[in-house]
């Protein structure tokens, strides 16, 4: 099948064609792919079902994000289900499966489930399954059980190694985009010791998705130049693929490196590392998220984050569409115009909500075909590309409980002031949304950083680029629209579930979270909850300030259970203690019988003996007879006090003279 | 957790061992307690929202024993001394 989306431009090799299977069926992709980049130049919009109703749905982000774009990896004991197709880096032999239907994906048995959706609204199974009580051990159980997650465990032992580790330094910075690598080097320039971690192959964040200029060279070359520069200082480790996923007390981070996930095979060694990272100070330059915005059905593959669609189309020469249409509430949205028509792909419409333009319903059965505005107009776009602006990445500065601040200019959550120890904010991650801001923001937090800790010298200029324009108008979502408007999309939670939450009474968000399961699952909503929380204060008459944020906790992405295990599992979970003298009883037929941790000699069996009776009975009447030894070592320890204690024991210790 | 160690400077709290109240140190005369003193004693603590003083033995380290002064709602840690220190302020060892 030939790459039919794949359009000019962006960072993969195109040397490399590499082959994979998706639902069994060979494509082909380039190295420097994600498998979600791969499948969209395939042409494969329609990627899963969603969980509850069993939606057709697409790739909708390019990031650790993703709500939609769950599959299953690999196959054996190696199967790994739920992993974000986004975050998947292709290499050549990759099998992968989509999720959470019965038959094949495009014809889902269970799509019979979008027809009920009218019986399971928020908080259904709290109400329908409680009579007769008899039912819910023998019919309701099993079936919520029988319908319940996405993909399927293998059933089989992880065949993987994990590994754990410590890491120590002055300064972690989280994020290598343009904040994170301009705050690494200004620390690495002074001799600090610095660890920069990216959850991403590539470092440079949204440089490598976006047109901008950064000291005169294009955004993408910068980084790139920039990460070898800081990868040949010794006092400086780059660790990519690596995420950072909990704030711990002390500067203590949670760090899950990916060793091996982007290899056909681990090759014996560990798949991935969970560091325990000790740092002086952090920065925290996590970038934002771009969140979505609500209308009527607004979950067809093919509606896709604007951000997304650029990235698509600059970083990995992908185009998510033949025809595209743009719906957004803010300037960053009309980029994704610019640079799709840059690439000669045809923008049919850019719909602005601050002219009063809104979609009101979309049309397409297994991926988008129209998109119907509020006055009646039609677009036959493929591909539509939605921003509501962006979040900042806050969810590590809330791990110690401090709630993060509504900024009405940027229409977003701010970290708070009261932030983890040694931990500064720097970037879009602390609100300074536009590029030269950012960097500006990280050179001075990392400047000051050098200064409180001693370092000398000079931590360079500050790198310059073009500041570009940043205009938002809140707009959640569309009121006009009559049809089902999704909030989030994994969890399936609709504007109407939100206002029902409020009808029925949970209105805190905490309670709204947990009534509508509104940003639970691996996404944790980061590209749904602040729309969420718009629609609970448009319900309460309240503001977003004042309703407040959930609280953030670790992991800020999933972290298999394998790598939080290490190796303490199996038999090495509970190493068995051995005696000294447990060489010498093996070597003697001994019958071993655990004892706490240790394993203790029972008997010695000697040829002819039928059964332990025999044994014992021999070693008794031995005993009896002449003499026995008992290795008593397992039932405790000998304490010797006093003021020669130690001249005492000198004569039983080889090692001491 | 990080524990300021006054000897060994800090050390990750997983080389130690908790071992409760700092108040243990201050047991009473069990040939002049009444009942109810060597009760309270023995089992009451105090449960605070705010700063706790707590004993830590470094098991995976020097085996000393040490007073920690926590804030139980931030975790940060204000004051670490040797027990041995506290208990002879104290008039308890020699």
């Amino acid at each position: 099948m030939s790459q039919s989306n794949r359009i000019l431009g962006g960072q993969v090799d195109r040397a490399q064609a590499l082959s994979f299977a998706w639902n069994g069926t060979t494509l082909t992709g380039y190295q420097g792919d994600t498998l979600a980049s791969a499948l969209l130049a395939n042409g494969q919009r329609l990627v899963g079902r969603s969980f509850k109703y069993h939606r057709p749905r697409g790739i909708f982000t390019a990031g650790s994000e993703e709500p939609n774009a769950l599959v299953q990896l690999r196959s054996g004991a190696a199967q790994e289900p739920n992993t974000r197709a986004t975050t998947v880096e292709l290499f050549n032999g990759l099998e992968a499966t989509s999720q959470n239907h019965r038959g094949s994906l495009k014809h889902d048995l269970m799509a019979v489930m979008d027809l009920m959706s009218p019986f399971l609204a928020a908080g259904f199974y709290y109400k329908t399954f409680m009579w007769p009580k008899a039912f819910w051990e023998k019919l309701y159980e099993p079936m919520i059980r029988g319908s319940a997650g996405l993909g399927r465990l293998s059933m089989q032992d992880d065949p993987d190694i994990y590994d754990h580790g410590y890491l120590h330094c002055d300064v972690l910075v989280i994020g290598a985009g343009p904040a994170g690598l301009t705050a690494a080097l200004a620390a690495g320039r002074v001799g600090l010791r610095v660890i920069l971690a990216d959850e991403d192959f590539t470092a440079g964040g949204r440089l490598n998705s976006e047109t901008y200029d950064v000291d005169g060279q294009a955004g993408a070359d910068w980084a790139a130049a920039l990460t070898g520069e800081l990868e040949a200082m010794d006092n400086v480790r780059v660790m990519k693929r690596t995420t950072v996923f909990g704030v711990y007390d002390h500067g203590i981070y949670g760090v899950l490196e990916r060793k091996t996930d982007h290899l056909a095979s681990s090759d014996g060694k560990p798949r991935q590392v969970h560091w325990r990272l000790y740092s002086k100070r952090t920065v925290l330059c996590a970038g934002a998220t771009e969140r979505s915005i609500a209308f009527g059905n607004n979950d067809r593959p093919g509606i896709m984050m604007a951000g997304a669609v650029r990235s698509y189309a600059n970083r990995f020469g992908v185009t998510a569409g033949q025809k595209v249409a743009v719906f957004t509430n803010n300037d960053d949205g009309l980029r994704t115009a610019q640079d799709l028509a840059a690439k000669g792909i045809e923008v049919l419409g850019i719909i602005d909500a601050r002219a009063g333009d809104f979609v009101v319903d979309t049309k397409g059965r297994h991926g988008l075909r129209k998109v119907i505005l509020n006055n009646n107009t039609q677009i036959e776009a493929d591909c539509l590309a939605v921003s509501g602006g962006w979040s900042p990445n806050v969810h590590l500065t809330s791990h110690h409980r401090s709630r993060p601040i509504w900024r009405d200019d940027l229409a977003a959550f701010v970290p708070p002031q009261d932030l983890p120890f040694g931990m500064v904010v720097a970037g879009a991650a602390n609100g300074a949304m536009t590029l030269s801001a950012a960097i500006k923001d990280a050179h001075a937090a990392a400047t000051a950083i050098a200064t409180d800790l001693g370092a000398g010298g000079a931590t360079g200029a500050v790198p310059q680029a073009s500041d570009e324009d940043f205009d938002i108008k809140p707009f959640w979502h569309v009121a006009q629209s009559k049809k089902r408007a999704w909030v989030d999309l994994q969890n399936d939670v609709t504007t109407k579930d939100v206002k029902q939450s409020y009808q029925e009474g949970f209105r805190s968000v905490e309670h709204l979270k947990r009534y509508t399961t509104l940003g639970m699952a691996t996404d944790q909503g980061k590209t749904s909850n602040i729309l969420g929380l718009a629609l609970m204060t448009e319900a309460t008459g309240k503001t977003i300030e004042d309703t407040g944020t959930t609280i953030f906790r670790p992991p800020y992405n999933p972290v298999a259970i394998g790598a939080l295990a290490g190796r303490a599992r199996g038999k090495d979970f509970r190493p068995y203690r051995l005696t000294p003298s447990h060489e010498w009883a093996q070597d003697n037929g001994a019958d071993f019988v655990e004892s706490g941790a240790w394993l203790r000699a029972q008997w010695f069996k000697r040829p002819g003996e039928k059964g332990w009776r025999d044994s014992v009975d021999r070693e008794v009447t031995m005993t009896r007879k002449s003499v026995g030894i008992c290795d008593v070592t397992t039932l405790g320890k000998i304490d010797i006090q006093g003021r020669d204690a130690a001249e005492f024991l000198n004569p039983f210790m080889p090692t001491l003279s | 957790m990080i524990i300021n160690h006054p000897r060994l400077g800090p050390r990750d709290s997983s080389e130690f061992v908790y071992k409760g109240d700092a108040n243990l140190i201050d047991r009473p005369d069990g040939l002049t307690a009444s009942p109810d003193e060597m009760h309270d004693y023995a089992y009451l603590r105090d449960n605070p929202a705010g700063l706790i003083r707590e004993l830590w033995y470094h098991e995976q380290g020097d085996r000393s024993w040490l007073v920690v002064t926590r804030n139980t709602l931030t975790h940060e840690i204000e004051a670490v001394k040797m027990a041995r220190d506290v208990a002879r302020a104290r008039g308890r060892a020699k």
